[in-house]
């Protein structure tokens, strides 16, 4: 059986020794390939010493059992957060290796490649928006938002599991894709002709159709679940006028989810069938047409720049509203500016590609459109600068966030709009310039938002604080690695140094570049104070523990339970009176109420659907990648046989009985009662166990 | 729970108001679904418009198309969609011992899925007889994408409905099985209106050039 022969063929498809970044590097052992297999043993040591250790300990049983096949949306939300943490940390590595590499490529080759760093762009860019940004976002929604609309699940606990172990499927496929074969070197926005068979043989471009689509169906299911459980299963009480502003902007961001993950879809699965089956949507013969891909996808990615950021804006209103200890300022205006936004959002695709040959007019049309949006966006930085104005403001992690991303993502709107206007935009598009706008949207908007969720409801989930000084000393790296990293691409791109180019022959642009870079190595110290920071924290947890549920004084019902909260949430489902239903209840001496009686609750019962469903689809994806045929079907075959048998099931819901939550919910009322009530300046020591100190 | 407080597409029967409330959840949930599935058709719709004279040499629409066979298709699956509808009211009026009438709506409802998806194949095969393959040229293939897309939902809608009778007669009428009708029922309407659209769009533009 030799590569290429008949049975090789049919049992390993394309699969040959030259997939495997170690045959490659020991062939040619550039600095580049050896890049590549070092990165490919990471991944492959990684694995090996995470499931060492699970065995070690004897926590495989513990994981299955309490997390894999849970449908409880808190565990599912943290799960979306793991994934989220170990891609961030995949893709800033590559980012870094880019910055690094350009500076040290003026009029040099430097150290990596020109494929390579093809292919460290493409998956850069893929990484974070799919499997950084999405899981982080639909992390915290799925903690959050049944918790502060008072209810204990979501509407479709099942669909949930299915959504998080698709994102990890895709997610484990582009690791994948570091140790067998390559990925694409197409960008993250995989434009054809490019990516067609005819100038991407290789399965670089498979990868990532397989990937995006995995995450894309995920994406649309998740965002299903997520506006019916916002329209049907708010607690008695709360009209969609008392929702936080976090449940709005999930809610709008979930309904462009669906409207827009099904164009990406379409895009990738019509890429894939010129790929795989030699139709003719985007090649350049037989009436093939790219410019449907471009509004394809860009139908797709103009909503999901707003997808990312507003839940980022609605985590800034939680925040700076409990910090600042006031009402919101602005609610209903906050509101209609995120409907407006999302609205806005469909309306302003083409800006995208100003320079792909569309009359003048029409880029006028779009121009304006998208200039329009500063609009609602200008009115919500007003609304949480007045919601500070006269307020108590506490100067806590979460808030220090807030803060910069309100002078940071103000900048980025500017050099938006400068975007905005075709004629600029023929003057800077393709260049630095772009890259260093997004990058001031996306970090110092939605990470930003992002990593002060974390920090906000991390006592909530875990039950202890986070450490404040490493957590302060993350934020100054964040916010100084950033400006030092972007604020140079602003300035090269306007000097017109192209984006995505692995070598320069400009030697003006080599200062610039060294402080880019050197911006780039803040910024891994950011992630890697983050990661100290979580050590600390876990290390210290005894004395930074929040078992009474409230460390921020906090507004909203997710505040109203012990932290972290039982399975079922609330052992009586909340009736809600206004806005900000917990702050009143503490004002008026209704909080830590105990109910007249407690009731049995019926939770989903575990289920290993999910998992086989996302472990199924990643094999299938695997096998289309490297045309192993009988792994595809079997895949395939068993994901219809899930669904199927699954649908059959009866038993699929457990009873806690009313026993057992009188106890835990006794215990916890009994640790509130002996709690110290805790002063706001002091609410970051030690002397914080959740409850607040509230004027009666 | 009242009758009139009811909604009005949840054609359970007398069942108790836990499972109407479920069912509520449920049957808006689908409906968002299918709102994101109308999506995926009308981008398909979209860019057969923008592809459908990139004939090249193959052959076009006028050559290819056949209005009796087109025809035929939207007769029996508008008749499925009647059918089904009956399905939906025995369910609802139906009493425990008439499974049987519920059980043959359904017989006939699926066999006019499978002849829909047999005359489509025909069509199609008929096609690949004239060297129309998706391969030679731009409308050949937004043609193949948009026209058999629809034929695999009408394929999985129909394994859907075996499933369904299968649960019908092992499980009998609990909640799940009515909610999963009522959900079948919508899926199955919308690919009829899906099809009203290809035969507008696709077939009778394509033979009126």
């Amino acid at each position: 059986m030799t590569p290429g022969s008949g049975l090789w063929q049919m049992l390993l498809g394309h699969l040959n020794a030259q997939a495997l970044p170690f045959v490659r590097a020991y062939d040619h052992p550039t600095a580049s390939e050896i890049i590549g297999a070092g990165a490919a043993a990471i991944v492959i040591l990684g694995a090996a010493v995470l499931g060492g250790l699970i065995t070690w300990y004897g926590k495989w049983r513990y994981l299955w059992k309490e997390w894999f096949t849970s449908l409880d949306p808190k565990r599912i939300g943290v799960m979306y957060l793991v994934i989220a943490f170990v891609m961030l940390s995949r893709a800033l590595i590559e980012g870094v290796l880019m910055r690094v590499q350009q500076a040290a490529a003026v009029n040099s080759p430097g150290f990596i490649a020109p494929d390579h760093f093809a292919q460290l762009f493409s998956t850069h860019g893929s990484i974070m928006v799919f499997f950084m940004a999405m899981p982080f976002i639909a992390g915290i929604i799925n903690y959050v938002m049944p918790l502060q609309i008072g209810s204990r699940d979501v509407a479709f606990p099942l669909l949930n599991s299915v959504s998080l172990w698709l994102t990890a499927g895709a997610a484990g496929l582009m690791m994948a894709s570091l140790v067998i074969g390559r990925f694409s070197t197409g960008g993250w926005s995989g434009y054809p002709p490019y990516t067609e068979l005819a100038f991407s043989p290789d399965v670089g471009p498979d990868y990532w159709i397989w990937a995006v689509t995995m995450g894309s169906i995920a994406s649309t299911l998740s965002a299903l679940n997520f506006v019916v459980t916002l329209f049907k299963l708010r607690a008695p009480g709360m009209s969609l006028m008392r929702m936080p502003l976090f449940c709005w902007t999930s809610l709008c961001t979930a309904i462009l989810m669906i409207y827009a993950m099904p164009p990406l879809t379409v895009a990738t699965a019509l890429l894939a069938l010129d790929r795989y089956l030699g139709f003719h949507f985007f090649t350049n013969d037989l009436g093939g047409n790219m410019m449907n891909y471009a509004n394809l996808f860009w139908l797709f990615g103009h909503p999901e720049v707003y997808i990312l950021i507003l839940p980022a804006f609605g985590v800034y209103s939680e925040v700076v509203s409990t910090f600042s200890s006031k009402e919101l300022y602005g609610y209903t205006s906050l509101t209609l500016a995120t409907m407006a936004i999302a609205v806005l959002s469909f309306t302003v695709w083409v800006h995208h590609f100003f320079t792909m040959g569309q009359s003048a007019d029409i880029n006028g049309v779009f121009g304006i459109a998208t200039m329009a949006i500063g609009v609602p966006t200008g009115v919500k930085i007003y609304d949480w600068i007045w919601t500070m104005f006269a307020g108590k403001v506490r100067f806590t992690v979460p808030m220090w966030y807030s803060l910069a991303f309100m002078v940071t993502f103000v900048l980025g709107g500017f050099t938006g709009i400068i975007l905005a206007m075709p004629p600029l935009d023929f003057q800077v598009h393709n260049t630095v310039f772009l890259v260093a706008h997004f990058h001031n949207m996306l970090i110092g908007g939605m990470l930003y938002g992002l990593l002060a969720a974390y920090h906000y409801w991390f006592p909530k989930a875990f039950g202890f604080r986070l450490n404040e000084r490493w957590g302060r000393i993350a934020f100054g790296c964040w916010v100084m690695g950033f400006y030092l990293a972007f604020m140079p691409l602003y300035v090269l791109g306007i000097s017109g140094m192209t984006r995505r180019t692995q070598e320069l022959f400009e030697p003006a642009f080599r200062p610039w570049l060294l402080v880019a870079a050197g911006g780039a190595l803040v910024l891994l110290c950011a992630l890697g104070s983050l990661f100290v920071q979580l050590w600390v924290s876990i290390r210290d947890r005894a004395q930074n523990l929040v078992y009474a549920g409230d460390p921020w004084d906090g507004r909203g019902l997710e505040w109203s339970i012990s932290a972290p909260p039982p399975e079922y949430s609330f052992a009586v489902i909340p009736q809600v009176q206004g806005r900000d239903p917990f702050f009143d209840a503490k004002r008026r001496g209704t909080a830590y109420s105990r109910p007249h009686h407690y009731k049995d609750i019926e939770v989903p019962r575990n289920s290993s659907t999910g998992v086989v469903i996302g472990l199924a689809a990643a094999l299938a994806s695997f096998g289309l990648v490297w045309h192993i045929w009988w792994i595809t079907i079997i895949a395939v075959t068993s994901i219809w046989a899930a669904v199927i048998g699954r649908s059959f099931m009866r038993n699929v819901h457990r009873t806690i009985p009313a026993d057992e939550i009188r106890r835990t919910e006794e215990s916890w009322l009994a640790a509130v009662a002996q709690a110290a009530p805790v002063d706001r300046p002091a609410e970051t020591t030690s002397a914080n166990q959740g409850l607040a100190k509230v004027p009666r | 729970m009242s009758a009139e407080l009811r909604h009005v597409g949840l054609n359970l029967g007398d069942t108790d108001e836990a499972a109407h409330r479920q069912a509520e959840q449920a049957v808006f949930g689908f409906w968002v679904f299918l709102m994101s599935d109308a999506v995926i058709f009308a981008l398909l719709f979209a860019t057969y418009g923008t592809m459908q004279h990139a004939t090249f040499s193959a052959p076009s629409a006028a050559n290819e198309f056949k209005i009796g066979s087109a025809f035929l298709e939207t007769l029996i699956l508008l008749t499925s969609s009647f059918t089904f509808g009956m399905t939906s009211i025995s369910m609802k009026y139906g009493q425990a011992r008439s499974r049987a009438g519920l059980l043959a709506w359904m017989t006939v409802t699926l066999s006019l899925g499978l002849a829909f998806i047999g005359l489509e194949l025909h069509d199609f095969a008929s096609m690949f007889g004239d060297a129309a393959y998706p391969t030679r040229s731009g409308f050949l293939s937004a043609f193949f994408a948009l026209v058999p897309l629809h034929g695999l939902h009408v394929l999985a809608a129909s394994l859907w409905l075996i499933v369904m009778m299968v649960q019908v007669l092992t499980v009998g009428l609990d909640a799940r099985v009515k909610i999963n009708i009522l959900r079948l029922g919508l899926f199955w309407h919308f690919l009829d209106i899906v099809w009203i659209a290809i035969f507008s769009v696709v077939y009778l533009e394509g033979l009126i050039r």
